[in-house]
C-alpha cells in the first residue's frame, strides 16, 4: 500500500480514538461537576483541559471554568484546532483521501458519523443535552470502529489502523493517569475518604473501567489496584498493557508481511518492557508521574518511527 | 487541466432552443401514446401510489449523501460537496435504437484513434488534402513530443466519452467527442445501483442491459495495454490531482472498483528507468497510468514546470515504452471544434465507410463563404472557440442582447479561424419527475468507451444529462443541471 495512505489510515483511526476518549473524559468531568461544589467542579474541568492540552487555548477564549464553556470548548470551539467536531471533519477527510483502502462500511460509518456531529454540535450543546451528543459521540466512534472489525481485510491497512488506534489510546490512558497521578500514589492519610473514592471513581470513569474494576475488586477502592488495573492489566481495553500487547501484534503483523522488523518494532518493545513483567509497585518506586512522562515520550517515538519505516511521507 | 470536468462538459447547444414545442420527446408521442421504448415502464409507473413517488424522490438524496457521492465547488473556501440532482424517471433507449448508436459509436472511435496515429506519424490525412495542417498546428492539445511515437498497443483513446444528442426518432447526432479525460461515468453506474435500490421490483419487470461491468473492463482494458516487459500482472493506477478535484470521488471510486492504487503525483517518482509509487515497502513500478490529470500537469519537466499534480520525468519513461499512460498525452487535439468539423471525412478517410452517426451541422469560420453565412445570421446561431471546452467563450445567437452580437462579430471578423458556428437544435425531451407529476425536460447522453489492443467495449447506456427547470436547455450541473439512469433495454 502507499506510504500516504498508511499515513491517513494510521491517522483517521487516532483522530476517531480521541474523540472517543474526550467523549468520555467529559462525561465524567461532568458527573464529578455535578456531584462538588463549584470550587471542586471548577478544579475538576480545570484538569479536563490541562489532560487534553487545551489550558492555554482556553483560557485564551474564557476567563471562567464553567461546565457549559469547557464543554462547547471542547467540543466544537472554533479557536479550538483539536475540537471533537475537528477530529471527525479529519476523520472523514483521511476516509476520503484513502477512501479505496476502506470498505464500504467503514467510508459510511465515518461520512454519517460526521454527518451526524456536524449538525449535533451546528449549534451550542446545552448542559441538558450534553450527556446525548457524549453519548452520539462514543456511538458514531463505536459504529466505525465495528465496520472496521467486521468488514476490513486483516491485511497491512488493517494493521495501521490498529496501530494507530492503540497509539493514540495509550497516550490518552497515559494522559488521563498522568493528571490524576497525585491521587493514586499510596498515601495512608486520604485513604477511605469520600473526597478520593469520588475522585478514584472519576479516573476509573474516565477511562469506562469502572465497571470491570467493580467486578474484580469486589467493591473495594484503593490507590494501588487501580494503578495496577488501568496500567498493568493486560485483560482491560484501555489499560497501557492492553494497549501495547495490541501494538504489538499489529507491528508484529506488518514485519511478519514485510520480512523484517524496523526501527519502530525496537522502540515498542522497549516501551513494552516498562510495562511487562513489572509490578505496580516497582512503578511507584520509580515514580508514577516519571513514569507515565517517560512513558508518553516512549509512544510518541514509537508513532514517529512508524511514520518514517513505512514512507508515510515523502 | 479542466478544473471543473464535471461541471464544464455542458451541452452548450442545449442552451439555444426556443422552439420547445416541436421538440421530440422520447416517452411520449404527439398524440399522448407511449413509445414503444417506455411502454413497460409506463404500465409500472400507472401502478405506483403517486404519495409513494413523492416520498420516494426525496430519499434518493439521502442515498446518494450516505454514499458521499458528491462533487467538490472547486476553489470554494468551504470546500462545500454538492449532489448532482438525480430524477428518477430513466432515459430509455430501445436495444435496435442502441445496436445502431453503438456501430456508429465504435466507427467513430476506430477513426479517431486511427486519426491520432496518423496525426503523430506520417499525417496521411494532411497529405490527401483532406484535413488543412493549420486546424492542429496551433492547437495546444497538439504535442510535438508525441510526434513519431506509438503509444503501447498502438491505442491514444482508451477511454472515450462521445456527447449524442436527440432531435427526432431516427436522428442521433454527435455533439462532440471527449477523448481527454471524459468524466461522469461514476454516475453512469451510481444512478443504476441508486434506482435498483429504490425500485427493485421494476428491474424484475423491464429488462435493462447491465452497465455494472464497466470498472472490470476498464481494469481489463488498461492492463491489455500495459506497456511490453510489464510485470506478469500489470500494475494500474488512477493518478488523481488529489480530493479538492472536482472529480475525485469519482477517481476514488473507479480505482476502488477496478482495485487499482489511487495515487497522487507526489507518490510517484521515476526511479531506475520506471514510473515508481512509494509504498510502505519502498518504491514499487506502475505499468498503467490512468491519469485524471490532464497533459499540461502531467510532467513538470516537459510541460507546465509549476505543476505539483504530476511527475518529473515521466515522458521520458513513457517514450522509452516503460510506461502506458491512458488517455496517451496530445489526444486533446481531438475534442478540438474546428477538427469535429472534419470528422465526417475523418471518419471515412479511415474507415473507407460512411459515418453511421452524423454530426451536427457546423460553419467553420475560416471558410470566408461560411463566415460570411455565420455574420449574416449571428441571431439564429451558437458560435464556439474552436479550442473552448466547457461552454467558455460562446455566444448564444437567440439569447444574446444586440450589443453582445455586435461584439462578437467584432471577434469574429478579427480572428476567424477561431471560432465555428452550429444552428440551433430542437433537442429531444425525456420527462423528469415533478411533485405535480411528469413533465418534459430536455436531455443528452453521454455513453462511455474503452479501447484496448483487444477490440472495442461500449457499456449500454451511459449518463444522461437533463435540464431541471422547465424550459431551461441547460443541463450543465452547474446551473441546475441534472442526471438520470440510462437504460438500455434488453430487446
Amino acid at each position: 500500500m502507499l506510504g500516504r495512505v498508511a499515513n491517513g489510515i494510521f491517522w483517521m483511526y487516532r483522530y476517531l480514538e480521541r474523540a472517543e476518549n474526550i467523549a468520555r473524559l467529559l462525561a465524567a468531568g461532568h458527573r464529578m461537576s455535578l456531584t462538588r461544589g463549584p470550587d471542586a467542579a471548577t478544579e475538576e474541568w480545570r484538569s479536563v483541559l490541562t489532560t487534553l492540552g487545551l489550558l492555554k487555548s482556553y483560557k485564551a477564549a474564557y476567563d471562567d471554568f464553567t461546565g457549559s464553556h469547557v464543554c462547547d470548548f471542547v467540543l466544537r470551539g472554533r479557536t479550538n484546532e483539536l475540537s471533537v467536531l475537528t477530529m471527525f471533519e479529519r476523520a472523514r477527510l483521511n476516509a476520503r483521501t484513502c477512501r479505496s483502502a476502506i470498505t464500504l462500511e467503514v467510508w459510511e460509518a465515518v461520512n454519517e458519523a460526521w454527518m451526524t456531529l456536524r449538525d449535533l454540535l451546528a449549534r451550542p450543546v446545552r448542559e441538558g443535552s450534553l450527556g446525548t451528543a457524549l453519548a452520539a459521540i462514543r456511538r458514531e466512534s463505536t459504529l466505525a470502529r465495528g465496520a472496521t472489525h467486521g468488514s476490513m481485510m486483516r491485511n497491512e491497512i488493517y494493521s495501521f489502523a490498529r496501530a494507530g488506534t492503540f497509539i493514540e489510546r495509550a497516550d490518552n490512558t497515559a494522559r488521563i493517569l498522568d493528571v490524576k497521578y497525585y491521587l493514586l500514589l499510596p498515601s495512608l492519610a486520604y485513604v477511605g475518604t469520600a473526597l478520593d473514592t469520588g475522585q478514584w471513581d472519576n479516573v476509573l470513569r474516565s477511562l469506562s473501567g469502572e465497571r470491570a474494576y467493580r467486578w474484580l475488586n469486589a467493591g473495594r477502592m484503593d490507590a494501588r489496584s487501580i494503578a495496577d488495573f488501568v496500567i498493568l492489566d493486560g485483560r482491560f481495553p484501555r489499560s497501557l498493557a492492553f494497549c501495547y500487547k495490541s501494538l504489538g501484534e499489529n507491528l508484529d503483523a506488518l514485519a511478519a508481511l514485510h520480512g523484517h522488523e524496523g526501527p519502530a518494532h525496537a522502540l515498542m518493545r522497549e516501551a513494552d518492557a516498562q510495562l511487562t513483567g513489572k509490578t505496580i509497585e516497582q512503578i511507584f518506586d520509580q515514580g508514577l508521574h516519571q513514569f507515565l512522562g517517560s512513558f508518553i515520550t516512549r509512544n510518541q517515538a514509537v508513532a514517529s518511527a512508524i511514520a518514517d519505516q513505512y514512507r508515510f511521507v515523502a | 487541466m479542466r478544473a471543473l470536468p464535471i461541471l464544464s462538459w455542458c451541452g452548450a447547444q442545449g442552451m439555444m432552443n426556443t422552439a420547445e414545442t416541436a421538440n421530440f420527446d422520447e416517452m411520449h408521442a404527439p398524440d399522448g401514446s407511449v413509445r414503444a421504448a417506455y411502454r413497460d415502464y409506463d404500465r409500472w409507473l400507472s401502478e405506483q401510489d403517486s404519495g409513494w413517488m413523492r416520498r420516494k424522490s426525496f430519499e434518493a438524496e439521502s442515498f446518494f449523501r450516505r454514499t458521499g457521492i458528491t462533487f467538490n465547488v472547486y476553489g470554494d473556501g468551504d470546500a462545500e460537496e454538492r449532489l448532482i440532482p438525480f430524477d428518477m424517471v430513466p432515459r430509455i433507449v430501445t436495444g435496435t435504437e442502441w445496436r445502431k448508436l453503438s456501430r456508429g459509436i465504435e466507427q467513430r472511435v476506430r477513426a479517431l484513434n486511427a486519426f491520432m496515429h496518423d496525426l503523430y506519424h506520417r499525417q496521411e490525412i494532411i497529405r490527401s488534402g483532406r484535413l488543412p495542417e493549420r486546424l492542429f498546428r496551433h492547437n495546444k492539445a497538439w504535442l510535438p513530443q508525441m510526434v513519431g511515437f506509438t503509444p503501447p498497443g498502438g491505442v491514444y483513446t482508451h477511454i472515450v466519452g462521445i456527447d449524442l444528442v436527440r432531435t427526432g426518432p431516427e436522428e442521433f447526432l454527435v455533439l462532440e467527442d471527449n477523448a481527454r479525460t471524459p468524466s461522469g461515468v461514476s454516475y453512469m453506474l451510481e444512478n443504476r445501483e441508486t434506482m435498483m435500490a429504490m425500485f427493485p421490483e421494476l428491474f424484475a419487470r423491464v429488462k435493462v442491459r447491465p452497465v455494472s461491468a464497466y470498472p472490470r473492463w476498464l481494469a481489463k482494458s488498461l492492463a491489455a495495454c500495459a506497456p511490453e516487459g510489464a510485470s506478469g500482472v500489470p500494475t494500474v493506477a488512477v493518478l488523481t490531482p488529489g480530493l479538492y478535484n472536482s472529480a475525485y470521488f469519482e477517481h476514488a471510486f473507479l480505482a476502488d472498483q477496478m482495485g487499482a492504487e489511487l495515487v497522487e503525483g507526489s507518490d510517484l517518482r521515476v526511479v531506475g528507468g520506471r514510473v515508481q509509487m512509494r509504498t510502505t515497502q519502498g518504491f514499487q513500478p506502475i505499468d498503467v497510468i490512468y491519469r485524471r490529470v490532464d497533459d499540461e500537469y502531467l510532467d513538470p519537466l516537459t510541460f507546465n514546470p509549476h505543476s505539483v499534480l504530476g511527475v518529473p520525468g515521466i515522458m521520458d519513461v513513457y517514450r522509452a515504452g516503460k510506461v502506458t499512460i491512458a488517455n496517451a498525452p496530445g489526444t486533446g487535439v481531438a475534442d478540438d471544434k474546428a477538427i469535429y468539423s472534419f470528422m465526417p471525412q475523418i471518419v471515412e478517410f479511415y474507415t473507407g465507410e460512411k459515418p453511421i452517426l452524423a454530426n451536427v451541422e457546423t460553419w467553420r469560420c475560416a471558410d470566408a463563404d461560411s463566415l460570411k453565412y455565420v455574420l449574416e445570421h449571428l441571431d439564429e446561431l451558437v458560435v464556439k472557440e474552436v479550442h473552448g471546452s466547457g461552454g467558455y467563450g460562446m455566444l448564444i445567437g437567440p439569447a444574446a442582447s444586440k450589443r453582445e452580437l455586435a461584439a462578437f462579430r467584432d471577434k469574429l471578423i478579427a480572428r476567424p479561424d477561431n471560432y465555428i458556428a452550429q444552428p440551433t437544435l430542437a433537442l429531444s425531451t425525456c420527462p423528469i419527475f415533478t411533485q405535480r407529476g411528469l413533465a418534459p425536460r430536455h436531455v443528452d447522453l453521454r455513453p462511455f468507451v474503452l479501447v484496448s489492443p483487444d477490440g472495442v467495449e461500449i457499456t449500454p447506456g451511459g449518463l444522461t444529462r437533463v435540464a431541471m427547470r422547465k424550459g431551461s436547455l441547460v443541463v450543465n450541473s452547474s446551473q441546475g443541471g441534472g442526471t438520470k439512469d440510462s437504460w438500455v433495454l434488453d430487446d
